[in-house]
């Protein structure tokens, strides 16, 4: 249970609590959860180190050892200085006279020719010209992967036989973006290991024939401890203007975002979150924070559940709600709603405190509960919908057969669906006091 | 067939020392006093897998495993703590690799081969090397570009099919996998392939609906022969963290896996995620990436592997 670093904290202070003052040990005991909660994160070791001896200077402090609740403020220290690291979002530096070229440069795999595509679109929105530029020479069919993305997205892309050597690619399509009146000139890399010298040396030649504006390291956030060492390498060689994370719509916890940001200094300017070429969001240092801890994201949830759902329904649902009025229909209604946000113990993952509930509830398990609740209620007639209280022995008996379910089964999802009239009941008269479970969802209470 | 073997094996230490060579930080502080286990020396242990990406807590067991067993059997040399390390470590390896199945022989004609893995960690690229890999070895192989998805990744297989002078089975972008899974596994019938494999397009586990498709393309394979897919290869990106683990787990759920292809290992990443995924899905390494040159690729070696983890 003890999965969100929060909760081991408390957990560790709990034991802490019977000796009466902390001491300088303890905050070193709760420092250590702060550690391994760090590096699960694939935060570089030595970065991690670092960042400890920042919160431990700051939690030895009056902050923690006279806190009344130390545990929570080893983590808004934690929190804060995490957000603090992880620095300012900043915007594409486009001041100056066009075109402004933006070099994008990373490991093999890291995603640039997908980002190369999302940030023209994002550029076209904003009112800019882009031509892209395939200069990646090496991979098979990189070229013609850019020339495909360019042509869904009706944007230019500047491609020459693949046997010119990119410095020499690079500066021709600038010269011919400044005579075609092109605003923004994306350059698409290919992708190189930071200890191939002969391949860092082509792009420091890319870059001083080119004199980009923005040089954007690429980083996948699923990356390792060796997250650091990339990232360093690509900065001393190249120099790095900014960081673009991406496959962050994936469940990884994104540590390495605070690697390299720690190491190069460069702020993150956005955040790759689908295959989508307009899956480009902005990057929220509070949001990624919490995600390293673990601590759920319910930014996120909030944001996938105005995406997803039917407001107007939901409105509806909840007008029920609060008049008591709420049926098996509407509940129905709901359970569908919800299950457009994705699986049930993803949704959980992103609630603080859920991460590791969900885990341990296999995914099958809960979709199949959504399955028999459903298909309890589609065995009900539109009156017993309504009136549940019209269910007698006989009718539960034919509901169950109907959906292959036992009278148990129906016996259980009326007995919860009860629970939760009457605590829409209580939050009608004002008597409720937040909501003590998780209605209607068996395993959760 | 065994020269074929020794030629690999020269080969990954060649990628290995490459990567040794080119990295010019010195070696983790490994080299102690051998009549001295100082705390260090543990502090020193801990690091040097933290740093391999073998996982915060993985580390911590591993070590206090370690730590009890050198005071119950009164150990006081560092050396061979390490090698008892090392052993421990490789034979982890070995144990999956003996429990898989599928290994080494091939009772289906064609032996079809499903490659999954999420975006970018290396799948086309794999399947280009293992093709050359089986011609090598006189066997008949046909590929099939799964990936009608992403932009160009049909055009990237055939790429490598021409490299490698195999055919390549594809429909058009956009096209159904399942259809080009089904159609080319009829082709490897009519045309007699020993081996037939398939590019996926890259999927985030987290992706349900996208998981859902492979078991899809397993089904429609089994139409062609109950037993197939042979094997299910994950390809994992060496650079990966933690979330290698997850990687595997939702792979496993959706298409179960026979093992793994650590990929871009001539990087200075070591991939320690696998002890993990050796350890709870019992899933070897089959092969190993090593650059981007089409016999950059070898058989696993555990030994190399666990003693690569302790250099550089």
């Amino acid at each position: 249970m003890f999965e969100s670093l929060s909760d081991k904290l408390e957990g560790v202070f709990k034991r802490l609590s019977g000796k009466g003052k902390l001491t300088e040990a303890d905050v070193d005991v709760a420092l250590r959860e702060v550690r391994m909660a760090l590096l699960e994160a694939d935060v570089n070791l030595k970065v991690v180190r670092q960042f400890l001896e920042r919160v431990r200077a700051r939690a030895i402090g009056a902050e923690v050892m006279q806190s009344l609740t130390p545990a929570q403020a080893v983590v808004k220290i934690v929190n804060e200085e995490l957000i603090a690291t992880l620095g300012e979002p900043a915007k594409l530096d486009l001041a100056g006279a066009a075109p402004h070229t933006i070099m994008l440069i990373g490991l093999q795999g890291s995603g640039k020719t997908t980002t190369a595509a999302k940030l023209a679109l994002h550029l076209r929105k904003q009112g800019q010209r882009s031509l892209m530029v395939a200069a990646d020479t090496r991979r098979p069919a990189a070229i013609q992967q850019l020339q495909t993305l360019g042509k869904q997205l009706d944007i230019n892309v500047y491609a020459v036989d693949p046997k010119t050597p990119p410095p020499q690619i690079c500066a021709d399509a600038v010269k011919h973006a400044t005579a075609s009146a092109y605003s923004v000139v994306i350059l698409d890399t290919a992708g190189r290991l930071h200890i191939d010298d002969d391949l860092m040396k082509e792009l420091e030649q890319v870059k001083s024939r080119t004199n980009p504006q923005e040089t954007i390291l690429i980083v996948d956030s699923m990356t390792g401890q060796e997250a650091v060492r990339v990232a360093d390498e690509f900065n001393k060689r190249v120099g790095l203007t900014g960081l673009i994370l991406t496959k962050v719509d994936g469940d990884a916890r994104g540590g390495a975002a605070l690697s390299v940001r720690s190491v190069t200094g460069v702020p993150i300017k956005f955040l790759g979150v689908g295959e989508k070429p307009d899956a480009l969001e902005p990057f929220y240092p509070d949001r990624l924070a919490s995600r390293i801890l673990g601590m759920g994201d319910v930014l996120t949830l909030i944001e996938r559940a105005q995406q997803n759902l039917d407001q107007e329904q939901a409105r509806q649902a909840a007008e029920k709600m609060l008049k008591a009025q709420f049926t098996l229909e509407d509940f129905l209604q709901q359970m569908q709603q919800i299950k457009k946000l994705g699986p049930l113990t993803q949704i959980m993952s992103m609630i603080p405190g859920f991460a590791q509930v969900a885990k341990e509830i296999p995914e099958e398990a809960t979709e199949q509960q959504f399955k028999r609740i459903e298909a309890i209620i589609h065995s009900m007639t539109p009156q017993e919908r309504r009136q549940p209280d019209v269910l007698n022995a006989r009718r539960r008996q034919r509901i169950a057969a109907g959906s292959g379910t036992t009278v148990q089964d129906v016996n259980e999802l009326m007995r919860e669906f009860k629970q939760m009239q009457k605590m829409m009941q209580q939050l009608k008269s004002g008597k409720g006091r937040g909501l003590p479970r998780f209605p209607g969802f068996p395993g959760f209470g | 067939m065994f020269n074929f073997l020794k030629r690999d094996k020269e080969k990954t230490k060649e990628g290995l020392t490459k990567t040794r060579e080119s990295l010019k930080t010195k070696l983790q502080n490994l080299i102690w006093l051998d009549n001295e286990i100082t705390p260090e020396f543990w502090v020193g242990l801990e690091d040097t897998l933290i740093q391999a990406d073998f996982g915060g807590e993985a580390t911590m067991q591993v070590v206090d495993d370690l730590r009890a067993r050198a005071d119950a059997e009164r150990i006081v040399s560092p050396k061979k703590i390490e090698g008892l390390l090392k052993t421990e470590l490789a034979k982890a390896l070995n144990d999956a690799n003996q429990t898989a199945p599928t290994r080494g022989v091939w009772q289906a004609k064609p032996h079809v081969i499903l490659m999954v893995g999420v975006n970018g960690a290396g799948k086309t690229t794999s399947i280009g090397k293992l093709a050359k890999y089986f011609r090598d070895q006189n066997k008949r192989v046909l590929l099939a570009a799964g990936d009608t998805f992403r932009a160009a990744a049909i055009e990237q297989l055939q790429v490598w099919g021409e490299r490698v002078k195999v055919n390549v089975v594809a429909h058009q972008q956009g096209a159904d996998p399942g259809a080009v899974a089904f159609d080319a596994y009829q082709s490897a019938v009519a045309n007699n392939a020993d081996v037939l494999i398939i590019d996926t397009a890259g999927r985030l586990q987290s992706k349900t609906n996208l998981m859902k498709e492979l078991e899809k393309i397993a089904r429609v394979l089994q139409k062609g022969d109950p037993t197939a897919p042979h094997e299910t290869l994950l390809v994992l990106d060496a650079v990966t963290g933690q979330n290698g683990l997850n990687q595997a787990r939702e792979f496993q759920k959706a298409a179960p896996l026979t093992g793994i292809v650590l990929a871009k290992l001539d990087g200075t990443a070591k991939g320690g995620i696998v002890f993990a995924i050796a350890k709870e899905l019992k899933l070897p390494i089959k092969y190993i990436g090593t650059g981007e040159k089409i016999d950059d690729f070898a058989e696993f070696d555990a030994e190399e592997f666990v003693q690569d983890l302790f250099e550089g």
